[in-house]
């Protein structure tokens, strides 16, 4: 077996978890169902272990110009405590990954990146390091994390690290002590809910998760809905609405790009071209207009014209009703058109509605 | 695990129930169990032709879609409309709840198929 294993492998195992392989980890799909444990994020409050995600470390003088050119969105030099939605660009201004930028200090910026592209990312960062004064470290296995989310997490979190959070607010972050070890948690998720992610060593993690679980009610989750969930509040997936030819205006991202800060960035100029030029196609919500399921990949047409392609599809738990994400040519993209979907043999209508699916609950 | 005698059975998880030159077939018992809760299962028209190990339906679980593959060359004489507002009757009795009626265009192909014994061997492993 050459499957990484998080803190929790043995934790998920024992709770009776259905275990997958994921970017090189084995991660739990679900514990009960799928649609139990998204329904629990939905209504209540549930817990997935996350620390999968990899998380790079920037440290030096030059920390903050350099993110800063990492990156399209603009980390400010003043505030500390805003979590700052990042994208990895190439030099065709497309995503090579998108992350959660976390400005410790001026000179200490974590980066937290997916899974799956931890390797390329270190290379990617690498790569740009000279002439910057940073030093850069993979630091992804001294850091385990899980996700606490839900209309409840708020109650949990408060009462189990006995805090006030009424000034905490939706995409900022703290750090603190928790039984003499360092912790950093943000008021952040994937799940379209309020809820918190919660970073530090990875035993200390595991500790969180299963107190929560055994002592606080909260429910295990896994994979399986963590997609359902942040498909449903129209949360792009790298990999699906997102990938190297994909750049942010057509995944609907632009809110993380700032054109006119100060400098230059990885992109940019890529970018400048692309709002000249005007974008040729983009991500849309679709309803399927029968009875039928959408999936990643399924081929879209109009007219037996190819327009596009599925990049996530389901029978959405919340809604009850089919809809998927699909990245189509512009102007099939307008609000009220009716495409085909090639589902197996058959051509499934479906119509472009607005996004996001699900309203997101998020304390603001 | 329930695998019923009398049946037969294919590697891919389908059972056949055969009645003269007639069948009906549907998913196995194990079949239904690693697919978990059923939310849609798509039903072929009524006519169509299928060849033996060609998919002819395809039934979902939220998380993905699995084809389901035809134990035998026949044509589709009817389906169970019942999964279209049901598809979890497949979860509470697999066995009870075919997916298509066949008509069988060459009895000669059954001999390829498992029966119950020799399928056990393949499900519970």
């Amino acid at each position: 077996m050459s499957e990484f294993k998080t803190a929790l492998y043995a934790t998920h195992l024992s709770l009776g978890a259905q275990m997958v392989e994921y970017a090189s980890f084995l991660m739990p799909v679900s514990y009960s169902t799928l649609e139990e444990e998204h329904q629990a994020v939905r209504e209540n409050c549930g817990i997935f272990d996350v620390s999968h995600m990899g998380e790079i470390l920037i440290e030096g003088k030059d920390a903050l110009k350099f993110v800063n050119y990492l990156i399209p969105n603009e980390i400010p030099e003043k505030e500390t405590s805003r979590v700052i939605y990042g994208m990895f660009l190439n030099e065709q201004g497309c995503l090579k990954d998108d992350l959660f930028v976390y400005k410790l200090s001026n000179e200490k910026i974590l980066l937290v990146v997916n899974a799956a592209n931890i390797l390329v990312d270190n290379f990617w960062v690498r790569n740009w390091r000279k002439p910057y004064k940073v030093k850069i470290k993979d630091v992804s296995s001294q850091y385990g994390e899980v996700a606490l989310q839900g209309p409840k997490a708020k109650d949990v979190f408060a009462k189990y690290f006995k805090t006030d959070i009424s000034d905490f607010k939706f995409m900022t972050f703290r750090t603190f002590k928790y039984q003499d070890q360092d912790l950093l948690v943000s008021r952040s998720g994937y799940t379209g809910e309020d809820g918190f992610e919660i970073y530090g060593n990875p035993e200390l993690v595991k500790q969180i998760f299963i107190d929560l679980v055994k002592d606080y009610g909260v429910v295990p989750c896994g994979l399986g809905c963590r997609d359902t969930l942040r498909f449903e509040a129209c949360l792009p997936l790298y990999g699906n609405e997102t990938n190297e030819t994909t750049n942010p205006y057509e995944a609907n991202l632009g809110f993380g790009v700032k054109l006119n800060k100060p400098g230059d960035f990885l992109g940019k100029s890529a970018l400048v071209q692309v709002q000249k030029d005007g974008i040729k196609r983009q991500i849309v919500g679709l309803k399927l207009l029968e009875h039928n399921i959408a999936r990643h990949g399924y081929e879209v047409y109009q007219d037996g014209q190819k327009i596009g392609y599925i990049t996530t599809g389901y029978l959405a738990p919340s809604l009850k009703c089919a809809v998927a994400l699909a990245m189509l040519d512009k102007p099939y993209t307008t609000l009220g058109t009716v495409v085909e979907i090639k589902i197996r043999n058959k051509m499934v209508k479906a119509e472009v509605v607005a996004t996001p699916f699900y309203q997101k609950h998020y304390a603001r | 695990m329930k695998i019923i005698e009398g049946l037969k059975y294919t590697k891919t998880h389908e059972w056949i129930k055969v009645n003269g030159n007639e069948a009906e077939v549907g998913l196995t018992d194990y079949a239904q169990q690693h697919l978990g809760a059923i939310v849609f299962v798509d039903l072929p028209p009524v006519g169509d032709s299928f060849k033996k190990g060609e998919e002819f339906s395809a039934v979902e679980s939220t998380k993905a879609a699995s084809d389901v593959y035809l134990p035998v060359s026949g044509e589709i004489i009817a389906v169970n409309e019942a999964l279209e507002d049901e598809p979890g009757l497949i979860n509470s009795d697999c066995y009870a709840n075919y997916i298509a009626k066949i008509k069988i265009n060459n009895p000669k192909e059954l001999d390829d198929l498992l029966d119950a014994k020799q399928y056990a061997l393949i499900a519970n492993k």
